[in-house]
């Protein structure tokens, strides 16, 4: 697992030369290392090596709810979305890369799959990153009926040709005797395994940096440092994911298995 | 000292229940480590299906016998007043579960977890959310299992009937609703949406099913339980289900399971008390009678007293483990969330629960004896898990 872990440390730092030297980001400890057991998995994204093999672009749609945004006037960089477009600029300068973000709170997984095809037509992604379970998890929504809706939307971006990563939800201490998310979680899971789709597995990521000290994720604070920061983090780990997903550039990151 | 138990009484259910009820406290404490112990991280089943079961046993035993003596009506009315009381604690606990949430949730503003925090509005809805509360339709996490029982506790008049005329029937019956529910997705509507974590009309089945062993089944099952054949093939599916569930712990076990079983399996689901949790449960306690026959010689012992204590008062005990929970996460957040901690918690919480049940047996001892001469209850009654 080390060796996985040293792996994934130095794709990051090969991705970003000019983050290595940045002081919240010591090279002897990376707050934004991820085992590879828990970032990686077996589905693949074709469609995304093509694009960027053949045409030299890459857009990427998020579609989301409230944790695919942070408020301030620089928090659509410092989100997620806006961090993994960094991230892979950096990483391929001479593609064309463009992440979209269309995240807004209280979506459900069935009210995201309402205007998708249009959000699709428009913007022809070659990557859908589809955050979602938290709301439905919140909102009590029938099991079944939230998977139905993760099925359609699937299909919706499988027919528009492009790719897609499901996202789960945030680790929250604070927040666990609130909302129930195991179901759902699982549930993101089952979904992800039937329809090959990578799952970004955004709670157990979470959940890793918080029990090994990276974060600490139960602090009380109106600061956005650390939420800036957790999503620096988020949007190296999903750079990791798609450049492992569509087998990029044949570094060996996957544990030996 | 604790008072005597009668030696009439199968002390097995008494021991199991309690353990149900320590592993249910150790499960509802979020990210405890001592929780990796119990047995829903090797298996399908945990100890809710044990604590159903066996309420389904005891609310049998006691009320059948009941039913013989004084008839429908009187016995009726006792099981009511028994769900009148789960109902009781189950808004009491409510009420401190508001308390503490309202409390964690004061001054707590982290912008990573906005979104979350949506989840307090309710604390600004006091009118809708309390009276959705009393309805049992809006259920805080983690307090699903009482609701649960209060339906089956308030429905079981007519059930007990059936089944002390036509036990196969009333069986048959019990099975027949879990299929139609599965068939047409029957469930209680909760509230703000979606249905029961625990579908009654699912989860009847390992109640109805407890009370038919109670009432006779067990006797009838018996040769079959003794039989060699079963064991194996009870052991055999424990061992399966101890595979898959490594799987989920160990991910990069995830690919050995092959594609078609998962896609038979997956998801295991614990709202409609999914058939492979029900057949899990059932090897669990095949395996268990094999080993621990009714006059096991350690169930007299005092190490395990405390777990029998626990079990003779489960009502009380139960709701004072949801009350534990809600302390530990309160001190986890508010205090320190690490390991340390967790184990603290986690072995206080079961000395308190333990501490409780031995004055509840002492003070049932000291009161007790004229209570029962004065209103002729039958001295079993607390085999139902308390009755007071």
């Amino acid at each position: 697992m080390r060796a996985v872990v040293l792996g994934l440390l130095g794709l990051i730092v090969t991705a970003v030369p000019g983050r290595a030297q940045d002081p919240i980001q010591p090279p002897e400890h990376n707050p934004c290392e991820v085992p590879g057991y828990i970032l990686f998995g077996d589905a693949k994204l074709e469609h995304v090596k093509k694009s960027i093999e053949q045409h030299k672009k890459l857009t990427i749609l998020v579609i989301g709810s409230g944790s695919s945004v942070l408020p301030g006037t620089d928090g659509a960089n410092k989100s997620y979305p806006g961090r993994l477009e960094d991230v892979l600029r950096n990483r391929f300068p001479d593609v064309a890369i463009k992440v979209i973000a269309v995240a807004k709170s209280r979506l459900t997984a069935a009210d995201m799959t309402q205007g998708l095809e249009k959000i699709l037509t428009e913007q022809k992604p070659d990557l859908v990153i589809w955050q979602t379970g938290t709301v439905d998890a919140m909102r009590g929504v029938d099991p079944e009926s939230f998977r139905t809706s993760l099925d359609e939307g699937i299909d919706h971006i499988a027919e528009s040709g492009a790719d897609v990563i499901l996202m789960n939800m945030q680790y929250s201490p604070r927040t666990e005797t609130m909302i129930a998310l195991g179901n759902y979680a699982d549930i993101m899971r089952v979904v992800s395994r039937d329809r090959e789709v990578p799952l970004f597995d955004r709670r157990e990521i979470m959940r890793y940096w918080n029990d090994n000290g990276n974060f600490d994720l139960n602090l009380a604070t109106k600061d956005v440092a650390t939420a800036y920061q957790v999503h620096d983090c988020l949007g190296r780990a999903m750079a990791s994911l798609v450049v492992e997903a569509a087998n990029l550039d044949g570094i060996k990151t996957r544990p030996t298995q | 000292m604790a008072p005597a138990i009668p030696t009439d009484r199968d002390l097995r259910l008494d021991l199991f229940r309690g353990l149900a009820l320590w592993l249910i406290y150790l499960d509802h404490i979020p990210s405890n480590i001592v929780a990796w112990i119990t047995i829903r991280n090797y298996g399908f089943s945990d100890a809710t299906e044990i604590f159903i079961f066996i309420s389904g046993f005891t609310a049998a035993f006691v009320y059948g016998r009941a039913m013989r003596d004084y008839g429908f009506v009187v016995s009726s009315a006792r099981i009511l007043k028994r769900g009148w009381q789960i109902y009781v604690a189950h808004i009491f606990l409510f009420v401190i579960y508001m308390g503490q949430i309202a409390y964690v949730a004061r001054g707590f503003q982290n912008p990573l977890y906005a979104e979350e925090m949506n989840i307090l509005e309710f604390l600004q809805q006091p009118d809708i959310i309390l009276v959705q509360a009393l309805m049992l339709k809006f259920k805080p996490v983690n307090m699903d299992v009482l609701p649960l029982y209060i339906v089956l506790m308030v429905t079981f008049p007519p059930v007990l009937w059936l089944l002390l005329r036509n036990s196969t029937l009333a069986l048959a019956l019990s099975v027949l609703l879990y299929i139609l529910t599965w068939e047409f997705g029957w469930n209680l509507p909760a509230y703000p949406g979606g249905g029961w974590i625990f579908n009654p009309f699912a989860w009847q089945l390992l109640f109805v099913f407890g009370a038919w062993c109670a009432l006779g089944g067990a006797d009838r099952l018996h040769d079959f339980l003794r039989s060699r054949i079963t064991l194996a093939v009870a052991a055999v599916y424990l061992l399966f289900a101890f595979c898959i569930t490594l799987t989920w712990h160990i991910p990069w076990l995830a690919p050995y399971v092959p594609r078609w079983l998962a896609e038979l399996i997956y998801p295991i689901d614990k709202t409609n008390l999914d058939v492979l949790r029900f057949a899990h449960f059932l090897a669990l306690a095949t395996v268990t009678i094999y080993f621990v026959p009714r006059d096991w010689a350690p169930l007299k012992s005092r190490w395990l007293r405390p777990a029998i204590l626990c079990g003779q008062h489960s009502l009380e005990i139960f709701c004072l483990g949801v009350f534990l929970a809600f302390a530990a996460y309160f001190v986890k957040v508010e205090v320190s969330p690490g390991i340390p901690m967790q184990i603290a918690v986690s072995v206080l919480g079961i000395l308190i629960m333990i501490a409780v049940a031995w004055m509840l047996s002492w003070y049932k001892g000291a009161t007790g004896r004229k209570a029962v001469s004065r209103t002729g209850h039958s001295p079993d009654a607390d085999l139902a898990g308390g009755e007071g």
